[in-house]
């Protein structure tokens, strides 16, 4: 499985709350939560599309709310690369199959940036600035809730097939 | 030795754990807010039942009542689907937040517990396994009746001093969130250990386990002791484990002293806290006295304390943390004075602290509040800023209609 995008660089700490603020939770909705990913920011939903965030430590820290992952993949966020997760935001990202790679050298890369990330390989490629860089892949069990386009395909593809 | 997560664990495993292993465990409580909505929708998906009906609990708590048409009937979606499998823990409306009821009713030490929020793991304060987890996680839990978990490394954080005047859980909290940021324990267990942990009373640890979330914990725990028991002891709980100065491994051993003055954090960050003298002065327009974090009886009182007599200058909001919170506080005559000094009381519940009704902050106000977090946006406008503190300093501060030094009303 492999990723590739432009990168969209964000500091430490990013949280929940700003991810997708507690008054939008009322819906499952993914298409109308991603037109409030990073409201709080001012950032344009419309400008997450085909992006992989590069961010900081401790990544999507805050609230369970699995909305958070939920909203930025639908709207086309392709992977999150980060020097660290909060573990509830990395549960819930891999859950909605929207791939979170922890990665200290990706730090090294600026907005704009044309990324590859292969899970399967562990393995990031800036096309950008040309350098490449490794991190551990995933179990084989979150690799197959990724594949299967998260947790719940998951369990319906395990139990029917 | 195990660590009391280990230990918990293995119980259930039946077998010893290490940290890094993944196991599989059927936890004895799970634990859902009507913001589980999207998990009951998931088990839909799945064309899933629930596997142990007996063992979910489900309590309203976010936005309750309802705030609009929307929620009213995602609620009721939720009501309907706790009949359709047979859910009988259901506490509606009024009932009180998810975690009180959790801690009033159902932890025991040794639990696991596993719930659709991140401040699932108050309940440690119990002696419990308590951790949150998202939607997906929880839909698989209620079809499946188990969960897989990581078993965490665990710290050791050791309190040790008497905590001065107005020094109270809350500021040790934030003083040591301070200190370890806001990922200093991400992923791993924290044991609170030392005298000034166990002097505390349940409602204390709880506020102490309830904050570790926010230095990234999964989870947090007190070892169970003589005031555990009398606290669960009208569930007939027996006391198994656990001396609290054993030998067991732990990845980092860290011991703390309370703070010399009560603390407070300042916007948008719960780890930049600072003692009340930096920012005492600071007007406020909101004040909010409540969540999961201050809610609790012990709480009102110490809030109370301050404001009895007085008239409060900022807007100030009340919510006890339960049902059975708000009983023995107005048996105590504590709702009525709060009522008199010009406090608005607010049903039992989370109030405003996720920012979606019962006093939600424009732009450019300022609110103090007792709850866990204040991140931008999140009692409102992204324009506002939220500072955090104990119940004492949220009093001092009403009082004033700036932060404000408890000190000098105790
Ligand atoms: S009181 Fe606040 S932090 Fe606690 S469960 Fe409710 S919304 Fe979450």
């Amino acid at each position: 499985m492999r990723v590739v995008g432009r990168v969209l660089r964000m500091g430490d700490h990013v949280d929940t709350d700003v991810i997708i603020p507690g008054r939008y939770l009322r819906t499952a909705d993914p298409a109308s939560l991603a037109t409030h990913v990073f409201e709080p920011l001012g950032l344009d939903p419309a400008d997450l599309a085909g992006r992989i965030i590069v961010a900081g430590r401790n990544f999507g820290c805050g609230s369970s709310r699995e909305q958070a992952p939920l909203a930025l993949k639908s709207a086309g966020v392709g992977c999150i690369v980060a020097e660290s997760f909060a573990r509830i935001f990395f549960r819930n990202a891999i859950n909605v199959g929207l791939p979170a790679v922890e990665c200290v050298r990706a730090g090294s890369a600026d907005d704009g940036d044309e990324l590859l990330v292969d899970l399967r390989a562990g393995r990031i490629e800036n096309r950008t600035r040309g350098w490449v860089s490794a991190f551990e892949p995933y179990p084989d069990f979150v690799m197959e809730i990724l594949e299967a386009g998260g947790l719940i395909n998951r369990y319906r593809r395990g139990r029917d097939g | 030795m195990p660590t009391m997560a280990e230990e918990v664990l293995a119980a259930k495993a039946g077998r010893e754990v290490v940290p890094g292993e993944f196991i599989s465990v059927e936890p004895d409580w799970c634990l859902l807010h009507d913001g589980g909505f999207l998990a009951f929708r998931y088990l839909e998906e799945m064309s899933a039942g629930v596997a142990r009906p007996g063992r979910v609990v489900v309590a309203f708590d976010h936005i309750c009542p309802a705030n609009s048409p929307e929620t009213a009937g995602l609620q009721d979606y939720v009501r309907e689907m706790v009949g359709r499998y047979g859910i009988e823990n259901f506490f509606d409306c009024g009932c009180g937040i998810c975690h009180q009821v959790m801690a009033e009713e159902f932890a025991r030490p040794g639990d696991v517990i596993i719930g659709g929020d991140s401040h699932t793991l108050t309940a440690g304060a119990l002696g419990a396994f308590a951790a949150g987890m998202g939607a997906s996680d929880m839909a698989v839990l209620l079809a499946t009746g188990e969960v897989w978990l990581k078993v965490p490394e665990s710290i050791k954080v050791t309190v040790e001093g008497e905590p001065g005047a107005g020094v109270f859980p809350k500021d040790l909290a934030l003083s040591i969130i301070a200190q370890l940021g806001p990922d200093g324990a991400n992923y791993r267990a924290v044991e609170f250990h030392g005298s000034t942990v166990m002097d505390m009373d349940i409602p204390g640890r709880m506020t102490l386990c309830n904050m570790a979330a926010e230095m990234g914990a999964k989870t947090a725990m007190v070892p169970p002791d003589g005031r555990t028991a009398a606290f669960t002891g009208q569930r007939g709980v027996e006391l198994t484990r656990r001396s609290p100065d054993r030998d067991a491994e732990y990845l980092e051993e860290m011991a703390f002293e309370p703070p010399s003055s009560p603390m407070v954090a300042v916007p948008h960050r719960v780890d930049d806290a600072r003692s009340v003298e930096e920012v005492e002065g600071t007007e406020v327009d909101q004040v909010f006295i409540g969540s999961c974090t201050n809610g609790r009886l012990e709480d009102l009182e110490a809030a109370e304390g301050v404001i009895r007599g007085r008239e409060v200058r900022a807007r100030t909001l009340v919510a006890p943390a339960s049902r059975r919170v708000l009983l023995e506080a107005a048996e105590a005559g504590l709702i009525a004075s709060l009522a008199r000094a010009g406090c608005v009381i607010l049903p039992p519940g989370c109030g405003p602290c996720l920012g979606q009704h019962q006093g939600v902050l424009g732009e450019g106000e300022t609110a103090f509040s007792t709850s866990s977090r204040n991140f931008r946006g999140r009692q409102g406008s992204p324009e506002a800023g939220i500072y955090l503190g104990s119940p004492a300093t949220a009093a001092a501060t009403a009082v004033e209609g700036r932060i404000a030094d408890p000190r000098r009303y105790l």
